[in-house]
């Protein structure tokens, strides 16, 4: 019982404090697991890996994976609802104090600033995610940036489902990054 | 008259019926939606991005991109998994709270699934070249796919000089200053108000 909470209590200060999302959080996730002695450096090195090349956001796959290690199926629940319930309420409050004041020169204002300081955020993003996939050592990876390249310009069109776009970039990427 | 009042309440009733259909279903599609787009993104939050644009702008046509703007902006501005904030966001806005707990399952139930099922296959496998392979192409395409969108969010959304200044400023000071975003949204927020205000002055001015 007391894993289960230490584990919520960990995951919780995770989602509180959690800025930026992605990959942007492993050093907390890092910080704070090894605060509560919940696993070793090398098992985080797994879970690093493990997010990689699973789907959905990071935070979740590392809350249910740690909580899995540490308490079973009871511990990926604990953590994964310690890491998604700050956020969700958060948001909820936002939402209420936005309606409430979308009148408000200040919201306005704020919106005004942040709508493309986000803009800018996002494509900071892309570059941080570029230099871990189309960089190999001091040179450009040639498949991965042709399959970057084929990918922008056939969204760019606008005209084919990002699902689609993305299964058969695997199927490429298995074929010609194996 | 009776009969009148009853066939009132009848079709009272129906409509109610049909209210609580039509309420059903949009929260299903709410939690299936987002469930796909959970299942689609690899590799972090914002990868979620061009799957939202596409399902529930073009697809689902639950709001414009301006509003998708908005839901980015706030999503990025609060802290916590970014993903959350954006499923909660859409859910809230379209279907009350069932629907941002229904988006938040949605999005979160295909990593806790895969992770309790595969993860321990997959540190086995983990050496397999044909998977690296495959995620390597993936994360590959989902920068491509990113840029795309947000090419198209600044063409539609960067209306002004301000506009462009500040975002390449945020590009700038995050890239190459390796500024904390926090400080970079606090300042973006701060500018815009004084923006506005001006902004303001001078239409009342104009107006004199």
């Amino acid at each position: 019982m007391q894993a289960l909470f230490s584990l919520f209590a960990a995951f919780f200060k995770i989602g509180v404090f959690g800025f930026g999302g992605g990959i942007a959080m492993l050093p907390l996730i890092f910080q704070t697991v090894r605060s509560f002695h919940l696993m070793s450096a090398s098992d985080f090195a797994d879970l690093v890996a493990i997010s990689q090349v699973t789907p959905g956001p990071i935070a979740v796959n590392a809350a249910t994976f740690v909580g899995f290690h540490s308490a079973g199926v009871a511990g990926s629940l604990a953590a994964t609802l310690g890491v998604v319930i700050p956020p969700f309420v958060i948001m909820l409050l936002a939402l209420r104090f936005l309606d409430t004041y979308k009148e408000s020169r200040i919201v306005q204002g704020v919106f005004a600033g942040i709508k493309p300081a986000t803009i800018g955020l996002i494509a900071a993003a892309v570059v941080f995610m570029a230099q871990t996939v189309l960089i190999a050592g001091s040179a450009l990876a040639l498949v991965p940036c042709i399959l970057f390249l084929a990918a922008f310009g056939v969204s760019m069109t606008g005209k084919v489902n990002p699902i689609y776009l993305i299964l058969v970039m695997a199927a490429a990427g298995a074929v010609f990054c194996s | 008259m009776k009969q009148d009042l009853q066939y009132q309440q009848n079709t009272e009733s129906t409509s109610r019926q049909e209210g609580h259909a039509k309420r059903g279903a949009l929260l299903w599609q709410l939690f299936a939606s987002f469930f796909r787009i959970g299942l689609f993104t690899i590799g972090g939050g914002l990868a979620m991005i061009p799957l939202l644009d596409r399902i529930a702008v073009r697809e689902k046509k639950w709001f414009d991109e301006e509003e998708m703007m908005e839901c980015l902006a706030v999503s990025q501005s609060l802290p916590g998994v970014v993903a959350v904030n954006m499923a909660t966001y859409v859910g809230k806005r379209k279907g009350g709270f069932a629907g941002a707990l229904l988006a938040t399952l949605g999005v979160i139930l295909p990593s806790f699934i895969i992770i309790l099922v595969i993860a321990n296959i997959l540190l086995r496998v983990g050496d397999n070249p044909y998977l690296a392979g495959a995620f390597t192409g993936i994360k590959a395409a989902i920068c491509g796919m990113i840029l795309a969108t947000v090419i198209r969010l600044g063409k539609n959304n960067l209306k002004d000089a301000f506009g462009w200044i500040i975002a390449l400023a945020a590009f700038v000071l995050i890239v190459f200053l390796q500024v904390n975003v926090v400080w970079v949204i606090l300042g973006a927020a701060v500018l815009g108000i004084a923006w506005t205000m001006i902004q303001k002055k001078h239409s009342a001015k104009g107006g004199d």
